[in-house]
């Protein structure tokens, strides 16, 4: 699954929560960290709880739980982990973080994938090593605005104070092959803002983007979403690499431009973001 | 079947639409319930019976209890009343 929009749901909020899954994003992050003050800590957990044991939602459900270094985080993981979610979401992601979570899930059989939030300037340097930390990793979030705190930097529109960190989480996740989310936009007003700015992520190598506004949800899918006709011709490319592969062939060309692994590649990637991938392409690259 | 002792006043909820206020404090040998609805003529007694079938399953039998409902759903009804009964049986731990 290639989460296009992932959007955040405070854990304590029971109207948002009961509308979160009609909202069409293909991943929801019910939040028990920021959006929820100290003082109702226990009050969200119960709520979370109670919600996912009535509802099946369709979408895939994260959760992110509170940081390591606070009271909370494994009375988080006690909480949530009988019920029926895709996985956590690690704030403040650090190497003892990631292993103590890793860990935990690994102690109690739990099958939750985890998505790590770096969000810190230590975070941000050892992301490598941090998220190589556990095999349940299939993401990493940037969390832009702690992180421009952290650094020191005014945070933009422009987003130029965080051009380092995006590329630098963009590396990391395509070398760990796993996917990069890039960091809310905050504007919850400024829809071409958002579209802009989702638009760079995407071309920057961001598979997806972390939302808190369900009003950014059609804009987002729409972005990171492949064209008709970027899918038709990733189609193309599939099928010349099947008939390449039977005629024993090592490369062809397509439109008159050589068809090489890393083409293939895009290809393949792109099917996958679009749904149209199927399990049969998965011996074309080797 | 366990039985929790209401020890003190709690609250737990909001008065935010599709959520319900409930406030809780020891009791005179029963429960004693009082609601308060947006919905109440259509709902009441549905919102009766969720909080005290969640009372019962709390172990909770002497409590006097208020909400204020602002539309709230079963679960949230559910947890809210699971909530404002663990901070009024035990030490504040969040």
């Amino acid at each position: 699954m290639s989460y296009k929009t992932l959007l955040f749901m405070p854990g304590n909020n029971p109207g948002m929560l009961q509308s979160s899954d009609i909202l069409g994003a293909d991943g929801i992050i019910i939040d028990l960290e920021d959006a929820v003050a100290l003082t109702e800590k226990d009050a969200a957990r119960i709520l979370v709880c109670e919600y996912l044991n009535t509802f099946e939602p369709q979408s895939d459900i994260f959760i992110r739980v509170n940081p390591l270094d606070t009271p909370f985080f494994y009375k988080d993981l006690e909480a949530i982990k009988n019920l029926n979610i895709t996985g956590i979401v690690l704030p403040k992601v650090s190497v003892e973080s990631m292993e103590a979570l890793d860990k935990y899930l690994t102690e109690n059989n739990l099958d939750f994938k985890v998505i790590g939030l770096v969000e810190t300037a230590l975070g941000l340097e050892m992301a490598m090593d941090i998220l190589s930390r556990s095999k349940k990793v299939i993401g990493v979030l940037l969390g832009a605005e702690d992180l421009t705190l952290d650094l020191g930097a005014k945070r933009t529109k422009e987003s130029e104070e965080i051009a380092y960190a995006r590329s630098r989480i963009i590396a990391v996740s395509k070398a760990l092959q796993i996917e990069a989310i890039d960091t809310p936009w905050t504007d919850t007003d400024d829809y071409e803002g958002l579209r802009k700015d989702a638009l760079n992520a995407k071309e920057l190598g961001m598979t997806g983007k972390a939302l808190i506004s369900p009003r950014h949800v059609d804009i987002v899918n729409k972005v990171f979403a492949p064209s008709e006709e970027e899918i038709k011709h990733a189609l193309r490319v599939v099928e010349g690499v099947k008939a390449a592969n039977e005629k024993g062939l090592g490369a062809f060309s397509l439109d008159g431009k050589m068809v090489d692994a890393p083409i293939i590649k895009r290809a393949l990637n792109l099917l996958k973001m679009s749904g149209d991938y199927k399990e049969e392409y998965d011996g074309l690259l080797k | 079947m366990h039985e929790t002792k209401i020890t003190k006043m709690a609250k737990a909820g909001s008065v935010e639409s599709n959520d319900i206020l409930v406030m809780i404090s020891p009791g005179e040998g029963k429960i004693d319930l009082e609601i308060e609805s947006v919905v109440y003529n259509q709902y009441g007694d549905d919102i009766r019976k969720t909080i005290l079938d969640t009372l019962q399953e709390e172990g909770v039998t002497d409590a006097k209890v208020i909400v204020k409902d602002k539309g709230a759903l079963d679960f949230t009804i559910r947890a809210r009343v699971k909530a404002c009964v663990k901070r009024g049986s035990e030490q504040d731990e969040l």
